[in-house]
C-alpha cells in the first residue's frame, strides 16, 4: 500500500488532502455559516455616510466630476454611492498591494489593542469586502483596520500622493496616479480608496480609536 | 564529452527525453528569475527610501512585489521544475510522456499564464476605475478585479485562473500516462512526483476559488492559510524533494541510504505538511483548537524533516568530499542545510510564545526568502548546472562562474535571511513596547540597507550564471573549463 500508485494517489495525493481540507477549512468555514454576510451596501453606516458626504464637500469639484454627488436629501442613492467607492476602494487597495505592508487584524497579545484599539472579531470580517478576507501578513506600515475617522480626508490625499510630506520616514511609496495632477484633485480610485479607509473600524462604536500614546511625542519623533 | 547517467541507458534517453523543451523551460525559468529578482530589489530599495523611480505608475513598488512573488512561484520554480520532470519523469518510467504535442503546447500556455498574470498585476489597477468595469460588474455579478486578487501566491488575477488550472491539469496527465504504465515498484522520486501532481491542482483550485467566490472573513482567512502553505508544502515541496532522491544517488553513484526513512519522510509529510494551514493565522478569531492543531501538526513537520536529512546525510556519509569536488552536489546540501534550518525556525515560529513577537515582522520575510530561494532556487541552480552541459553538449564556458554563482547566492541569501530575522526581532519589540510607530521604520532601517546588498549579491551571482550560460550557448569553450575527465567530476 505505502508504495502502490493507488496508495499514493488516494490515499496521500486525494485522502490527506482532504483531511486537511475538512479539518482545516472546513470546519472553520461550517463553524461560522450562520454570521450572514453582509452586501457591501449593508456594511454602509452614518459614520461612513458622513465620511463620503464630506468628501464631496472637501473635494466638490473632482467628487462631481469623477463619482456624482447625488441630492443631499436622498439618503438611499449616497448608501449606494458609498458603497461604489467601497468596492473599487477595495479593488484598489488589493491591486496597489496595501495589503502587504498593512494588516487588518488586532491580536490579543503584544499590547496591540493598546495601540490600535479592541481585539478583532469574528463579525467585523463577515462582509462582501473581506473576501478573500484582509488580514494581511506583514506590516511595514501600521495595521489600518481601526484607521477610520483617525485622522483627516484631506491628510490622506496628500499622505497618498507624497508621504514623506506629512511623515518623513514612511518608507511607503507615493501613489500620485490616483490624482489628477495635485493632492486637491483626487481621480475616482483616489476617492475610493480614501472612502475605504474611512470605513475601517467605522463599524465599532469607537470610532475614530485614538491609541493610548501621546500623539505629540509621535510627531516629534 | 560526458557520458549520460545509466538510468535509462539501454533504451537511449534521447528517444524518451524531448531535450529541446528541457532547455526551453530552463530558459524561461531563468528569464522569469531575473525579472522577479529586480521586482523584489525595486520594493528593497523602496523600504529605504531609494527608489529612483517613486511615483510612475507603472513600477509600483506595490505591483512589483507581487510579481516578484508570483514570477517566482509560477515563472522560475514551475518552469525549471517541468523541465527537470520532463528530463527525469521518462528517465525513471522508462517511457515518453503522454504527448509531445501537448508538452509544446503546456509550454506555450504556461508561459502565456505568467505573463499574463504580470500584465494583470501591473496594468490591471490602472483600468480599474474604468466605466466598463463597473458595468460588467453589476452585469455578471464579478468582483472584477483587474488586477492582482487579495491572497498570496493567489494574486493570479481571476480571468487566468481558469487557464492556469486547464494547464495544471494537462501536466497531471501528461505525465501520469508513463508513471501508470510503469511497472512497478516505483522508485521515491515517483511517489513525491505523482502526489504533487494531484496536490498542485487541488491547492490551485482551492485557493484560487473559494476564499475569492465562496466565503467570506475569518473562513476566507482559514482556507487561505491552507492555500499559502499547501503551495509550498504540496506543489514546491515534493517536486524539489522529489528531484534530490533522483540526482543525489545519481551523482553519488550509491543508493539512498535507508528505504524506510525514505517511506517515513513520504508519508509523513503526506499526512502532516497538509495539516498545518492555519498557522499562518495564529491569533485571529478562528477558533482556537484548530490553531492549536495547526501548531503541533507543523511542530510533527519538524520531526519528519529531520528523518530526510538524516537520510540524505547518511547518503553523503562516506563520500563527504563530493561537496567540495562536486559543484551541483553542493548546491543539494548547502540547500538541504537550509532547508533544516528553515524547518527549525518554523518549529519555534509556531509556537504562540514566539508569534507574539514575531508575526507581521520581517522575521518572516527572512523565512520565506531562507525556503524559496536559500532551499529551492538552489537545488534547481545544482539541477541546471548539472543539465545544461548535457543539454548542449558542451561544458560550461567558465567553472569560475559557476564557483561565484554559488558562492555570491549562498553567502547572500544567508546574509538576507539572518538579517531579516534579526531585524523582526527589534520590530516586534519595537511594537510590543509602544514606541511610536516611526521607531520602528527608523530602528529597520540599517537591517533594510543591508538587505539591498544582500540582494545585489544574490542578483549579481544570478548575472554571473546568465552571463556564462549565454556564453555556453555561443559556443565558447574558455581554456580552463575544456572537457576533462577532473571538471567532469566536478560536475557531477
Amino acid at each position: 500500500m505505502f508504495e502502490s500508485k493507488a496508495g499514493i494517489l488516494f490515499i496521500a495525493g486525494v485522502g490527506f488532502f482532504a483531511l486537511a481540507f475538512v479539518s482545516n477549512a472546513l470546519v472553520p468555514v461550517l463553524m461560522y455559516q450562520d454570521l450572514p454576510e453582509q452586501t457591501a451596501v449593508e456594511v454602509v453606516n452614518p459614520k461612513l455616510l458622513y465620511q463620503v458626504k464630506e468628501l464631496s464637500w472637501r473635494f466638490p469639484v473632482a467628487f462631481q466630476q469623477h463619482v456624482g454627488a447625488p441630492d443631499e436629501a436622498d439618503d438611499q442613492a449616497w448608501r449606494e454611492k458609498a458603497a461604489e467607492l467601497l468596492r473599487l476602494g477595495r479593488q484598489v487597495y488589493i491591486g496597489e498591494g496595501c495589503w502587504h505592508c498593512h494588516s487588518q487584524f488586532v491580536r490579543p497579545v503584544s499590547n496591540e489593542s493598546k495601540r490600535w484599539g479592541p481585539v478583532s472579531q469574528t463579525e467585523e470580517y463577515e462582509n462582501e469586502l473581506q473576501r478573500p478576507v484582509m488580514f494581511g501578513t506583514r506590516r511595514v506600515g501600521p495595521d489600518l483596520s481601526r484607521e477610520g475617522g483617525r485622522r483627516s480626508s484631506d491628510w490622506h490625499a496628500v499622505h497618498f500622493f507624497n508621504p514623506e510630506w506629512v511623515s518623513p520616514d514612511s518608507p511607503m511609496p507615493r501613489y500620485t496616479w490616483l490624482f489628477d495632477g495635485n493632492p486637491q484633485r483626487p481621480n475616482k480610485r483616489g476617492l475610493a480608496l480614501i472612502a475605504y479607509i474611512q470605513w475601517l473600524g467605522s463599524w465599532l462604536d469607537s470610532y475614530p480609536y485614538y491609541e493610548e500614546l501621546d500623539v505629540m511625542r509621535e510627531q516629534d519623533f | 564529452m560526458i557520458a549520460h547517467d545509466s538510468t535509462a541507458e539501454s533504451l537511449d534517453p534521447s528517444q524518451l527525453v524531448e531535450e529541446r523543451l528541457v532547455r526551453w523551460y530552463f530558459l524561461a525559468g531563468c528569464l522569469f528569475l531575473g525579472i522577479s529578482m529586480l521586482g523584489g530589489l525595486l520594493m528593497a530599495l523602496q523600504l529605504v527610501q531609494w527608489n529612483p523611480f517613486n511615483g510612475l505608475e507603472l513600477l509600483a513598488p506595490g505591483r512589483w512585489r507581487m510579481v516578484h512573488t508570483n514570477a517566482v512561484a509560477y515563472g522560475f520554480l514551475a518552469n525549471v521544475f517541468l523541465g527537470a520532470l520532463h528530463w527525469a519523469v521518462p528517465r525513471l518510467t522508462l517511457r515518453p510522456v503522454a504527448s509531445r504535442a501537448l508538452s509544446y503546447f503546456i509550454f506555450c500556455a504556461w508561459q502565456a499564464v505568467v505573463v499574463l498574470t504580470a500584465v494583470g498585476i501591473v496594468l490591471g489597477p490602472s483600468l480599474q476605475a474604468s466605466d466598463w468595469v463597473a458595468a460588467a460588474a453589476a452585469k455578471y455579478h464579478l468582483a472584477m478585479s483587474l488586477g492582482a486578487q487579495g491572497l498570496e501566491w493567489g494574486e493570479t488575477p481571476f480571468w487566468i485562473d481558469p487557464i492556469a488550472l486547464v494547464g495544471l491539469a494537462l501536466v497531471a496527465y501528461n505525465f501520469m500516462v508513463p508513471i501508470a504504465q510503469a511497472k512497478p515498484p516505483l522508485y521515491v522520486t515517483l511517489w513525491y512526483f505523482m502526489a504533487a501532481f494531484i496536490w498542485t491542482f487541488l491547492t490551485y483550485a482551492m485557493g484560487n476559488l473559494m476564499p475569492e467566490y465562496h466565503v467570506a472573513g475569518t473562513s476566507a482567512g482559514a482556507v487561505g492559510g491552507l492555500f499559502i502553505h499547501d503551495l509550498v508544502g504540496l506543489f514546491v515541496t515534493p517536486l524539489g524533494w522529489g528531484l534530490m532522491y533522483y540526482f543525489v544517488p545519481i551523482m553519488l553513484k550509491k543508493p539512498i541510504w535507508s528505504h524506510g526513512l525514505s517511506l517515513v519522510g513520504f508519508w509523513g509529510l503526506a499526512f502532516f505538511y497538509p495539516l498545518n494551514g492555519i498557522h499562518h493565522f495564529l491569533y485571529t478569531p478562528i477558533p482556537m483548537f484548530l490553531q492549536y492543531g495547526a501548531i503541533i501538526a507543523t511542530v510533527a513537520v519538524e520531526l519528519v524533516v529531520t528523518t530526510v536529512i538524516v537520510n540524505f546525510f547518511g547518503t553523503l556519509w562516506g563520500n563527504a568530499r563530493a561537496v567540495v569536488t562536486n559543484l551541483p552536489v553542493r548546491w543539494f546540501y548547502t540547500g538541504m542545510i537550509f532547508y533544516f534550518l528553515t524547518c527549525l525556525q518554523c518549529a519555534m515560529q509556531v509556537t504562540l510564545t514566539f508569534q507574539k513577537l514575531i508575526h507581521f515582522t520581517d522575521w518572516v520575510v527572512g523565512h520565506a526568502h531562507l525556503v524559496m530561494f536559500g532551499v529551492f532556487t538552489m537545488w534547481l541552480f545544482g539541477v541546471m548546472t548539472y543539465l545544461f552541459p548535457r543539454l548542449l553538449r558542451r561544458e560550461w564556458y567558465s567553472h569560475a562562474l559557476l564557483e561565484w554563482h554559488y558562492w555570491l547566492s549562498a553567502v547572500g541569501v544567508l546574509v538576507m535571511a539572518t538579517d531579516l530575522i534579526l531585524a523582526g526581532l527589534f520590530q516586534g519589540y519595537y511594537w510590543a513596547s509602544l514606541q511610536p510607530w516611526d521607531a520602528s521604520l527608523v530602528g529597520s532601517y540599517p537591517f533594510w540597507a543591508t538587505r539591498v546588498f544582500a540582494g545585489l549579491a544574490m542578483f549579481l551571482g544570478f548575472l554571473c550564471f546568465a552571463y556564462n550560460l549565454l556564453m555556453t550557448y555561443r559556443g565558447a569553450t574558455s581554456a580552463a573549463a575544456q572537457a576533462t575527465p577532473a571538471s567532469a567530476t566536478w560536475l557531477g
